[in-house]
């Protein structure tokens, strides 16, 4: 018998970059790191809220600097990102029985996106209201 | 002179060559020809030291997948036309170690498969007289999906968790556990338990779907493994509150 001699391909560092669908996980990856800054920046808030009125008016100062703007937008759009993928993911992983039956996946987006709304509004209201 | 597409067919010949290299043939181009068929074509007509495999050339044996223009598929499901003018470009199956040309070491998967005891386990099997196990059409709902699954390794391919560590158990080794754990007729869960709740098993899995995207039978492996998080995760959560528990 000969000995085999197999060939061990090897996946190349940028291996996330030739699919449209991996760059879009390694993306949601990622989008953890400003959920992550998105609740220490509330923490932030809510020190500087209990520190008194000249704690508040320094952390708006500075929130409005233009390097902190550009950090919550960019934020603001990998948390939506985030959500999104998130609630699109949820059915395949959520097995949800109703009278003994599976409800299609694809039924389950709709009360998800619903909650999102209704949790978004109240706190719309909350902070405009 | 009927229409003719190129096949650029990955070889590697290691007792000649020390990586593949890409060999071009130009086939028939028939409506009702798939990829395969292009390669037997190659084999009878062309070149017969061109290897691959297959056997069914209908989806069900599982053992023609090749990567085609970049992507996981059955070589017998996926059809010339699709891809005319062509070039196509046919590949071996991605992050398994190459034998010959098409064919790619199954072994790995081999050993993963038997680690999750794919077969019915009981605690006590029923004597014979007593007639078989019965079960509902809601009974084998719960699994049947998992059940269509033909180790046809497209979900391996597609897998980056699997290349960049391949002591991953993998997709379809995790929803062929899956097909027996949920199978009202089996009492094998605890033993499973313990490989596929290990880093390697289910938590090893990241979530990118491809695996689903890839299965040519609707197996949905990522959903079988997100699952199955649940479920380790509720069986930690148990023993941590019962340590005294059986299971
Ligand atoms: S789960 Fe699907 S893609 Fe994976 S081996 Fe089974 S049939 Fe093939
Ligand atoms: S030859 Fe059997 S699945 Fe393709």
């Amino acid at each position: 018998m000969t000995t085999q001699r197999l060939y061990k391909p090897r996946i190349s560092v940028l291996w996330w970059l030739s699919r449209r669908s991996y760059t879009l996980f390694v993306l949601r990856e990622l989008s953890s790191l400003f959920v992550g800054w998105a609740v220490v920046y509330l923490l932030l808030l809510i020190r500087a809220v209990a520190g008194g009125p000249v704690a508040y008016q320094r952390f708006l100062h500075w929130s409005a600097s233009p390097w902190a703007i550009v950090l919550n937008v960019v934020t603001a759009a990998f948390l939506l990102y985030h959500t999104v993928t998130f609630i699109n993911l949820t059915p395949q992983a959520m097995v949800v029985q109703v009278r003994g039956r599976r409800v299609p996946p694809r039924l389950l987006l709709g009360p998800l996106y619903l909650a999102w709304l209704v949790v978004s509004a109240v706190l719309v209201w909350l902070v405009v209201g | 002179m009927p229409e003719e597409i190129t096949l650029q067919v990955a070889r590697y010949r290691p007792e000649q060559e020390d990586r593949p290299t890409f060999d071009e043939y130009k086939v028939p181009l028939r409506k009702d020809w798939a990829v395969l068929d292009g390669l037997n074509y190659i084999k009878d007509e062309l070149d017969g030291t061109l290897s691959y495999r297959w056997s069914c050339r209908m989806g069900i044996c599982g053992s023609c997948g090749a990567r085609v223009n970049g992507e996981p598929k059955l070589t017998c499901g996926t059809f010339l036309t699709d891809y005319a003018p062509g070039p196509v470009r046919i590949e071996p199956l991605a992050n398994f170690p190459i034998i010959r040309d098409l064919v790619v070491d199954l072994t790995d998967f081999l050993v993963k498969l038997g680690a999750v005891q794919p077969w019915l386990i009981r605690d006590e099997d029923k004597p014979v007289e007593e007639g078989e196990y019965l079960q509902t059409p809601a009974e084998l709902d719960e699994y049947k999906q998992f059940s269509m699954c033909i180790n046809c390794m497209l979900c391996y391919s597609a897998c980056p968790v699997y290349g960049l560590d391949d002591k991953f158990l993998g997709p379809a080794a995790i929803a062929l556990a899956q097909r027996y754990n949920l199978d009202s007729r089996d009492e094998g869960a605890d033993r499973r338990l313990t490989v596929l709740s290990q880093p390697e098993g289910v938590w090893g899995c990241t979530f990118v779907g491809e695996c689903s995207r890839a299965c040519p039978k609707g197996v949905d492996p990522a959903g079988a493994i997100q699952r199955y998080k649940l479920t380790a995760a509720t069986a930690a959560v148990k023993k941590l509150l019962m340590p005294w528990g059986q299971r």
